[in-house]
Formats: C-alpha cells, sequence, structure tokens
C-alpha cells in the first residue's frame, strides 16, 4: 500500500475520534444526576423558543455578506507578510494601494450605514 | 524582480483612470447633496473619466502609431497594448460615455437614481479593458468578473422591480456557470503548458498534437464559457430575459460593452492561445455558429417584446460576428472588427429610441406600443428605421459594411455553405425587422402625447444615428479603424 | 516501503468529479441558493485542479490563480445573495421556477 496515503487516512481517523473520545470521556468521568434546574439554558443563555428555521433580520445576512468580502481578502495579505523582507519597500507600496482599495469600499460601507443596528 | 515600470504605467493608465474616478463618484456622493443638480455633479465627474482615459488611450494611439504598431507588452505579459486591445478599448468607451449619457433621465423617472450607477459602469470598462489586452489567465479571469459583477449588480439597478431582479438572480447564475468552465479549461490549459500565459499556449500545441483529449476538454470547456459570455447558441438562455428584464440603460450597455469585450476575449483565446490548434475548435465554432444564427433569428419572430426581440437579434449577431472568426483570413477580422463597430452604434440607437419614447411611468416595450410611431414622432420613427435597417444588415447604412465584410470573407476562403446560410437568414431577419416597422408605418394611428426626452437622449440619438449613416456612406475612415485592430 | 506519493491524476479525478457534481446540481436542483452553492462547488473544483498542476510543477503560480478564484469568488458571492435577497423580499420564494416569470 503506497505511504503517501497514510498521512491522510491519519488525519481521518484522528478527526473522527476526537469528538467521540472527547464526549466519551466527558460523560464516564462526570457525575450525573439531572435536576430540571441544571438541564435550563446555563446562567445567562436564552430559552429556545420555536425551531432554528425561523427567519433571521436582514441586518445578519448584510454583516456577513460584508465579512465575507473583508475576511478573505485577508488571502493577499499573509503571502506578502511572508515574504516581507524579500518584497522591500516594493511590496509595502503594493499592499499599502490593495489595502487603500479596501478602504474605499470600507468608508464607502460606513457612510451608507450598512454597519448600523438599526 | 518585481517592477513598476513606466511602460506598464503607461499600458495600465486608461482602466487606472475609470477604476479611479469610479472610487471617486463612490466617496465623492457623500459631499455632493442629495438632489438633481448634486447627481449632475456626479455624472459629469464620472463622463470626465470616461474622458481622461479616452485622452489616455488617444496618446497610447499615437505612441504605437510611432513605432509601426508594435504591441507593448506590460507586466511581464500580463497585459498588452496592442492595436486590437485600442480598437476595443474604444468602444467600450464610447459605449460607456454614451450609455451615461442617456441614463441620467432614465433613473430619475425610475426613482432609482443612485450614484453608484455611475461608478459600477465605469468598473464594467475598467473590467473590459482587461479582456481586451490580457494576455495572462489571471489577468483575464479579474478582468472578466469585475466587468461581470458590476453588470450583475447593473442589471438589477431597479430593487423594487420584480423583472429586473429576476434578470439579475438569471444572469448571476448563468453567468458564475459559465465562469466555472471557463476557468476549469483554463486550468487545464495551466497543467498543459506550466504557465498562466496565452502566448505559452501556443507554443505548446504543436508538441501535444491534435487529438490530445486533454486539450481537447480544455478547448472544449473553454468555448463553453466562452460561448456563454458572448451569448452564442447553444448556451444563449441567459440574454433574453436579462435583456428583457434589465432596465434599458443597462440593456444597451450590455448589448455592446459586455458583447464586444467577450469577443475580444475569444478572438485572443483562440488566435494568440489557440491559433495552432485551428482544427480542433474550428468546427465546435462552425456549429455553434450555425446554431446561434438559427435559434437567434428563428426565435426572434415571435416575440412581442421588442427588448426581447433586439436579444434574440443580438444573438444572431454573435453568430455573424463568429462567421468572420471561423473564415479566418484577414478580411474576417476586419470584418469582425468592423462588424462589432457598426453593431455597437446601431444597438445603443435601437434601444435608446425605446428609452426616449417612455413616458413618466409608462415604458414603450411591446410592438403594439409602436404602433403609429411614424404619425406621432415621425424623427424617432426615422431613427429607429434606420437603426433597424442597419442591424438588417442593408446599404446604405453601417450595418451593411460589416455584413458585406463577413461575407466578402466566407466567399474568399471558399465557404460557401456557411455564406448561404447566413444569407438565408438575413432574410428571415429582414422579416421581424419588418414587423417593427409596419408597426411603427402601417397601423392605424393611435393618440400622441407630450414626449419630453432629456438634452442627453437626443444628443445620444443623434450621435449613434450620424454613425449609423456615416459608417454606411463613408466607411473608409472606419475600415481603416479596423485595419488598426489588427496592427495595420 | 518505499515512499509512494498520491498520484496526480487522483487528484485530478477527485476535482472532475466535484466539477461535475457541481454541474449537475446546477442543472438539477431547484432553490436558488443551493444553485449558488453549486457554483461555488464548481470553482473550488477548479482551484483543486490548479493546486495540484502548481503542486506537479513545484510552482506558485497555480496557487496565486486560486487564491483570485477564491477572492472572486466571494465577491461574485456577496453580490449573488444581495440581489438574492432583493428576490426574496419582492417574491418570498427562493424556488427558481417560482421566480421565472419572462416567457417567450
Amino acid at each position: 500500500m503506497p505511504q503517501g496515503y497514510l498521512p491522510i487516512f491519519l488525519f481521518l481517523i484522528i478527526a473522527m475520534a476526537f469528538p467521540v473520545i472527547a464526549i466519551l470521556t466527558a460523560k464516564l468521568v462526570r457525575p450525573s444526576s439531572p435536576s430540571k434546574l441544571k438541564l435550563e439554558a446555563y446562567e445567562c443563555g436564552i430559552e429556545a423558543v420555536g425551531n432554528s428555521r425561523g427567519r433571521y433580520a436582514v441586518r445578519f445576512y448584510i454583516i456577513s455578506i460584508l465579512f465575507v468580502i473583508f475576511d478573505v481578502e485577508t488571502v493577499f495579505l499573509f503571502p506578502w507578510a511572508v515574504r516581507f523582507h524579500q518584497l522591500g519597500w516594493f511590496g509595502v507600496i503594493e499592499i499599502a494601494v490593495f489595502l487603500a482599495i479596501l478602504i474605499v469600499g470600507y468608508v464607502w460601507v460606513y457612510k451608507k450605514g450598512a454597519l448600523e443596528w438599526v | 524582480m518585481i517592477t513598476y515600470t513606466s511602460t506598464d504605467h503607461f499600458v495600465l493608465l486608461p482602466g487606472l483612470l475609470l477604476a479611479l474616478f469610479g472610487c471617486a463618484v463612490l466617496l465623492l456622493d457623500f459631499l455632493f447633496p442629495k438632489d438633481v443638480k448634486g447627481r449632475g455633479w456626479l455624472v459629469g465627474i464620472a463622463l470626465s473619466g470616461v474622458g481622461f482615459a479616452s485622452w489616455q488611450s488617444w496618446q497610447q494611439y499615437l505612441y504605437l502609431k510611432a513605432h509601426s504598431m508594435t504591441p507593448l507588452v506590460a507586466f511581464n505579459g500580463a497585459l498588452v497594448l496592442d492595436g486590437f486591445a485600442l480598437f476595443f478599448n474604444g468602444i467600450v468607451l464610447a459605449s460607456a460615455a454614451l450609455v451615461m449619457l442617456i441614463s441620467y433621465r432614465y433613473l430619475e423617472d425610475e426613482k432609482e437614481h443612485h450614484t453608484e450607477y455611475y461608478a459600477l459602469v465605469l468598473f464594467a470598462a475598467c473590467g473590459a479593458f482587461f479582456l481586451n489586452g490580457g494576455l495572462d489567465m489571471v489577468t483575464i479571469f479579474v478582468g472578466l468578473e469585475l466587468m461581470a459583477v458590476s453588470f450583475y449588480i447593473l442589471v438589477g439597478f431597479l430593487r423594487t422591480d420584480k423583472r429586473s431582479n429576476e434578470a439579475a438572480m438569471k444572469y448571476l447564475l448563468l453567468g458564475g456557470f459559465s465562469t466555472g468552465f471557463l476557468i476549469y479549461g483554463f486550468s487545464i490549459f495551466y497543467g498543459l503548458t506550466g504557465s498562466t500565459n496565452l502566448a505559452a499556449l501556443a507554443t505548446v500545441i504543436p508538441a501535444r498534437g491534435a487529438n490530445d483529449p486533454l486539450l481537447y476538454l480544455a478547448i472544449v470547456t473553454t468555448l463553453v464559457g466562452l460561448l456563454f459570455k458572448i451569448g452564442a447558441a447553444p448556451f444563449h438562455m441567459w440574454a433574453p430575459d436579462t435583456y428583457e428584464g434589465a432596465p434599458t440603460t443597462v440593456t444597451a450597455f450590455l448589448a455592446v460593452a459586455s458583447k464586444t469585450a467577450s469577443f475580444a476575449l475569444l478572438l485572443r483565446v483562440m488566435l494568440v492561445g489557440l491559433g495552432t490548434a485551428r482544427e480542433m475548435w474550428e468546427p465546435l465554432l462552425t456549429g455553434a455558429a450555425v446554431l446561434t444564427l438559427t435559434i437567434g433569428n428563428l426565435a426572434a419572430i415571435s416575440q412581442s417584446n421588442v427588448k426581447r426581440l433586439l436579444a434574440y437579434s443580438s444573438i444572431g449577431h454573435a453568430g455573424y460576428v463568429l462567421l468572420g472568426l471561423i473564415a479566418g483570413n484577414q478580411t474576417g477580422l476586419i470584418g469582425v472588427s468592423i462588424y462589432l463597430l457598426t453593431y455597437a452604434f446601431s444597438t445603443i440607437g435601437a434601444f435608446l429610441v425605446l428609452i426616449a419614447l417612455r413616458r413618466r411611468g409608462v415604458a414603450v416595450e411591446t410592438i403594439e406600443d409602436l404602433a403609429s410611431l411614424g404619425k406621432r414622432y415621425p424623427y424617432y420613427a426615422l431613427l429607429m428605421l434606420l437603426f433597424l435597417m442597419s442591424l438588417a444588415g442593408l446599404p446604405p447604412t453601417a450595418g451593411f459594411i460589416g455584413k458585406y465584410y463577413i461575407f466578402l470573407s466566407l466567399v474568399e476562403s471558399g465557404k460557401y455553405g456557411l455564406a448561404i446560410v447566413g444569407a438565408l437568414y438575413v432574410a428571415v431577419s429582414l422579416y421581424y425587422y419588418f414587423r417593427l416597422v409596419r408597426s411603427m408605418f402601417l397601423t392605424e394611428s393611435i393618440e400622441a402625447q407630450v414626449l419630453a426626452p432629456s438634452n442627453g437622449v437626443r444628443l445620444v440619438l443623434a450621435l449613434t444615428g450620424i454613425a449609423t449613416i456615416a459608417m454606411g456612406i463613408l466607411p473608409e475612415p472606419f475600415l481603416r479603424m479596423a485595419a488598426i485592430s489588427l496592427g495595420r | 516501503m518505499p515512499n509512494v506519493p498520491v498520484p496526480l491524476n487522483y487528484y485530478l479525478t477527485l476535482s472532475a468529479i466535484l466539477f461535475m457534481i457541481g454541474a449537475a446540481g446546477f442543472i438539477i436542483r431547484r432553490n436558488i441558493i443551493t444553485v449558488f452553492m453549486s457554483i461555488e462547488l464548481m470553482l473550488n473544483a477548479v482551484n483543486l485542479t490548479f493546486v495540484t498542476f502548481s503542486y506537479q510543477f513545484r510552482q506558485v503560480d497555480g496557487h496565486i490563480y486560486s487564491f483570485f478564484v477564491m477572492v472572486v469568488a466571494a465577491a461574485e458571492a456577496a453580490v449573488g445573495l444581495a440581489i438574492i435577497l432583493t428576490v426574496f423580499k419582492n417574491r418570498s420564494t427562493l424556488t427558481i421556477d417560482d421566480v421565472s416569470s419572462m416567457k417567450n
């Protein structure tokens, strides 16, 4: 069997075993004496009302859409950071231009009020 | 070593100006008052952006002319400045300027006048520039998506209009689908060459042989993506719905800028990258062209919505342009360039007549709405007649020159069958264009109302009308422009 | 035992299968969001191809291309979700057939 697959198998096994082991040990080790009060949502947790398929306010979507964009842009920052010294001032200016474009977008979003929670 | 040379700067500058002015319009929006006058200023700024980019493109032309049209390669071969890119940039700039001029009143009437519109037009034009001049698959991809994403938003710009939403959604989904195919093809090209540059592709093909299955797969998937973008059958389904639902100004821009830039990309990929694999893609493109002509022209016959009819006719036009590429000789390539140029002006003009005829809250969309136009508004009716004649390819209008060169190239290269098919569908197209003409001139009169088109609409109508006539009567300067696109 | 790496063909086959699943999902599924997810799957299949070839050539070009694909896909997703939201606001449905009103 080719050894090239070994890491994949190890990864698969660890990934599957981790939650199983964690939950099992917790179950075996902890004392178990449930009461009504204990089973309620913890401290400041909010009581679940209805099912989780309900609709969310549109605000959540807008924030998440904005998050997706600004989050993914960091993919260009990492390679630059890794090669920071080799790229020198040229890289700094390039990244500054890139960030300036992002900031234009950010200012526009901010001024449009998309980040305000009404 | 990565650098930014003065050559890079010179080649990039027009596109850079468009992007900068787009950002400026976005930000200055907050400084100007939110009224008709404030928006007018911003339209002026956006137009000046196109003006500066045009000026810089002119400088590029002068430079190339002084250096006997030798292509100028920038960014380590990612971007090229040649006559071809310049010619198509010119069409994009002209259409962007014309569309901005006519959009002002239209958006006010729709009560959706946000200045982001102009920024998006500038961004779309910027993306088109990178399609026209891109030689690297990364540059092409990013340019294509910049243009496409801007257009998705523009198509859905009338947020409360159901048809506009629907058009945007269909365009988005089918556009994303086609992009997937295109870059899947690109990824295989990368696998074959080890480089993302189109020029490198040309050197590898002879070594791979003509029947390499992987190369064939790459060509087919790339073609699927490209045919989608130019709106050719069998991947044309998005076009009628998108053209019908989009704001009419955006429809005009989409039909011209997006289509010509996508054709520029198609030509670049086929002739630069895959020029040596002609026997592999020519049969595929021939089939697509015949199918495109058939579907575009036959489906147009039964349409009652004028925008939809023009959408199908625009699909048909894509078929004629493909014929020019299939003919493959110099005449054919000049034909492609001149056809796209004449098509640009006639199409903007035809959609513009529809825009001019709309009254507050009443859109002119069906063929019945055009009834007795000849009596009600003779000038508009005559202009519409002119644009339709040009689209049908009748002399003495611009469209005739385009069709003439396409057919000439087919005859020269001995593809008589395709020439006959093309001629047949010209006859079919005459039939459905005549339906519009009959509605305008030969139907009962209905009551005329006062029209108040803006000065921008009048100006653009005059410009497109003059251009359509001038190209038909005096084709010489325009043919010289088309020759520039071939680097001569 | 010699250290035999996973053949590159396997990656390419996987990515071709993912691409086809995406394309089939695009055609078969009727929910707009699911259709949109199918497109993302197609784009990610392309990423896998790029990264595989890039690994084969010991180059970074393919990796960089996949960065661009990711970022552009995110931008497209943002615009796409915004458009889908407006469709939903105007029609209260996310089934493609219910949204299709324009006909020949």
